[in-house]
């Protein structure tokens, strides 16, 4: 299992738009990748679950990947957070 | 045999095999295997998606962002892990597609509507909305289809988006057990000449069982499985109003004057191909209202450019040379297109409708505009803008109609300068007519909207029968003061609501002033009669 871990940057927080953008990416591993933040767990594929972490600017975002391609999973979710949010 | 009245809104006596209409929606009460109906949702869901990812294309290359970012969002939501596993079960459960996406897509919105954050609150908005396209294609896909063979149409109540899907040629009469005189049932039976009743008393099931249904839409009455005398009575009477009219075929392909020589055009208002063929074959001397929208509802999706110009230069060829006013896209209140997906507004007749809608969507407008401006070359068109209120509005629409112009030129596409005009809808263009009669090249006052918004009555509501009052003093008041303003301003006025076709009426609409009158090709010939035997005191 890996974990990256990213406080959130964007003053929108993780809306509509970084959400989809994050299941998409989600959706090219076969790893499990849940996204965890103080308020709950949301699979990072569903982007109703997403959403609704409800995650503003400053929230701490802990995101675990875990399955056969993790490394790379990690690896492109650390990339992704960095890049949009 | 079974009998009852309703509200006659096109004259003429009707009789045939009933065919009840069905809104789709009714036909979940057939509920396939939860299998089938697994199928079904897939197949719906990925129609939906389909769709949406074209508009989201079609939106980043016009507005761009925020829109398509929003329709993108919504494929998303469609493909939602939650969303599927909630309508999985619901179907495995027993329930339609239709009824397990409505379901589970409401389910979500309340909860995404219940979080304590403006902005996912707004999100409970896009996930209804793409449920409710997964239903729409559910439900629209058409469990209903007409038979071979004309009928008599029964319906609770007729949508302008299911009056375009009718086989018209089929249809020797209509009965609705709602809907007013001025409801889109009765402007699609004036159109099509057929004999129809609003506000019938029958219940749909016996109009089911029955064999044979006839109506007098002279006297408003009904009939199912009439017996023989009636049978009888009924036909003498059909064939005696059919005489009637071959008197009128006399009038045909004359000129509309009177018995002094005054001149007055009568033009047809039309809303498809067919239409335009009915027009040509009254002899009317022009199309004064071209409805452009019906391009674009009953459909799936956006027309491209290039549809919409076959569309206007075929009925500007047709009419060789005569006129053809082509409204531009008048959609919004009563007039909807889901794939639009336009957002519900709480007072849509006070909404972003007509020309509002078309300038704050550019998008929509400007190919339009073009497909216009690139069948100009092939006959004699003008653009006409509906539902106007300020003359920046005008002055705006303008610009766009030059801005197109010089693309086409770049383009090297020919095209000629064309007479704009606008309709006279709202009071506020009325009460300025001589302003906008300044800047516009003709008006039409477009009467159903102006009486909706002067009399502050829905005409839709068909409680408001009894107030409502087409001629109106206030009406007449300001119907004179326009053609008055047109008069002083050396262009022509002109009357394109429903209140044209009302022979009664000609004479003093041409006292008032006004040089053409376009109406349901379907009432030219009588209205022709009535003007050309006026006896005048000069």
């Amino acid at each position: 299992m890996k974990t990256v871990t990213h406080v959130i940057a964007d003053p929108l927080g993780l809306h509509a738009r970084p959400a989809g953008l994050l299941v998409k990416l989600a959706a090219g591993f076969e790893s499990a990748i849940v996204v965890t933040t103080s308020t709950g767990t949301a699979d990072a594929k569903r982007i109703m679950a997403l959403m609704r972490l409800g995650a503003q600017k400053g929230t701490l975002l802990t995101v675990t990947c875990s399955g056969p391609d993790e490394d790379a999973a990690a690896e492109a979710v650390r990339r992704f957070l960095t890049d949009h949010l | 045999m079974k009998h009852g009245i309703g509200l006659p809104v096109y004259p003429g006596v009707a009789m045939g095999k009933p065919l009840v209409y069905r809104k789709p929606e009714a036909a979940s009460s057939d509920v396939g295997t939860p299998e089938a109906e697994a199928l079904k949702f897939h197949r719906a869901c990925q129609e939906a998606k389909n769709q949406l990812s074209a508009l989201a294309k079609i939106a980043r290359e016009g507005l761009g962002g925020e829109q398509a970012e929003i329709l993108e969002v919504q494929v998303l939501m469609l493909e939602d892990g939650e969303l599927l596993e909630g309508v999985e079960a619901a179907i495995a459960s027993g329930a339609s597609a239709a009824e397990a996406v409505q379901q589970q897509g409401e389910a979500m919105a309340q909860d995404m509507a219940a979080l304590d954050d403006d902005y996912l609150r707004g999100r409970a908005a896009d996930i209804r909305d793409a449920a409710a396209r997964v239903t729409g294609i559910l439900r629209g896909s058409g469990t209903f289809s007409f038979p071979e063979g004309k009928f008599l149409l029964l319906a609770e109540d007729l949508a302008p988006s299911e009056t375009v899907r009718l086989p018209r040629d089929r249809v020797l009469g209509l009965v609705t057990r709602q809907g007013s005189a001025n409801s889109h049932t009765a402007i699609l039976a004036r159109t099509l000449n057929i004999p129809t009743l609003v506000q019938a008393d029958m219940d749909l099931k016996d109009g089911e069982n029955a064999k044979i249904l006839a109506i007098d839409a002279s006297c408003g009455e009904w009939f199912l499985d009439p017996d023989e005398e009636t049978l009888a009575r009924l036909k003498e009477k059909q064939s005696s109003l059919n005489h009637q009219q071959t008197g009128l075929d006399a009038y045909r392909d004359r000129e509309t004057v009177t018995a002094s020589g005054r001149k007055i055009q009568l033009f047809a208002n039309v809303g498809s191909a067919e239409d335009v063929a009915e027009a040509q074959a009254v002899g009317a001397e022009g199309i004064g209202l071209y409805r452009s929208e019906f391009l674009y509802l009953g459909r799936e999706k956006l027309p491209s450019e290039e549809e919409l110009f076959e569309a206007y230069r075929t009925a500007a060829e047709r009419m060789k040379g005569r006129s053809v006013i082509i409204r531009t896209l008048d959609i919004g209140a009563d007039k909807q297109a889901s794939y639009l997906n336009l957002p519900a507004e709480e007072n849509p007749a006070l909404g972003l409708r007509g020309l509002r809608l078309c300038l704050a969507h550019p998008e929509l407008f400007l190919p339009q505009l073009r497909a216009i401006y690139r069948a100009s070359a092939y006959g004699n068109l003008s653009l006409m803008f509906p539902m106007v209120t300020s003359l920046w509005e005008l002055q705006e629409a303008k610009r766009l109609c030059t801005q197109v112009c010089l693309e086409l030129e770049d383009d090297g596409v020919a095209y000629r300068e064309i007479p704009i005009g606008i309709m006279i809808e709202t009071p506020a263009a009325a009460l300025e007519a001589r302003e906008f009669a300044k800047e516009a090249d003709f008006l039409s006052v477009g009467t159903n909207d102006l009486t909706q918004y002067t009399l502050a009555q829905d005409r839709q509501n068909a409680a408001l029968e009894r107030f409502f009052d087409p001629c109106h003093p206030a009406l007449l008041k300001l119907l004179r003061s326009i053609a008055e303003a047109a008069g002083q301003a050396g262009i022509w006025a002109g009357i394109c609501g429903e209140l044209a076709g009302d022979a009664t009426l000609a004479g003093m609409f041409l006292d008032m002033g006004y040089r053409e009158l376009s109406m349901a090709p379907g009432r030219i010939l009588e209205v022709r009669k009535t003007i050309c035997e006026r006896e005048e005191t000069p």
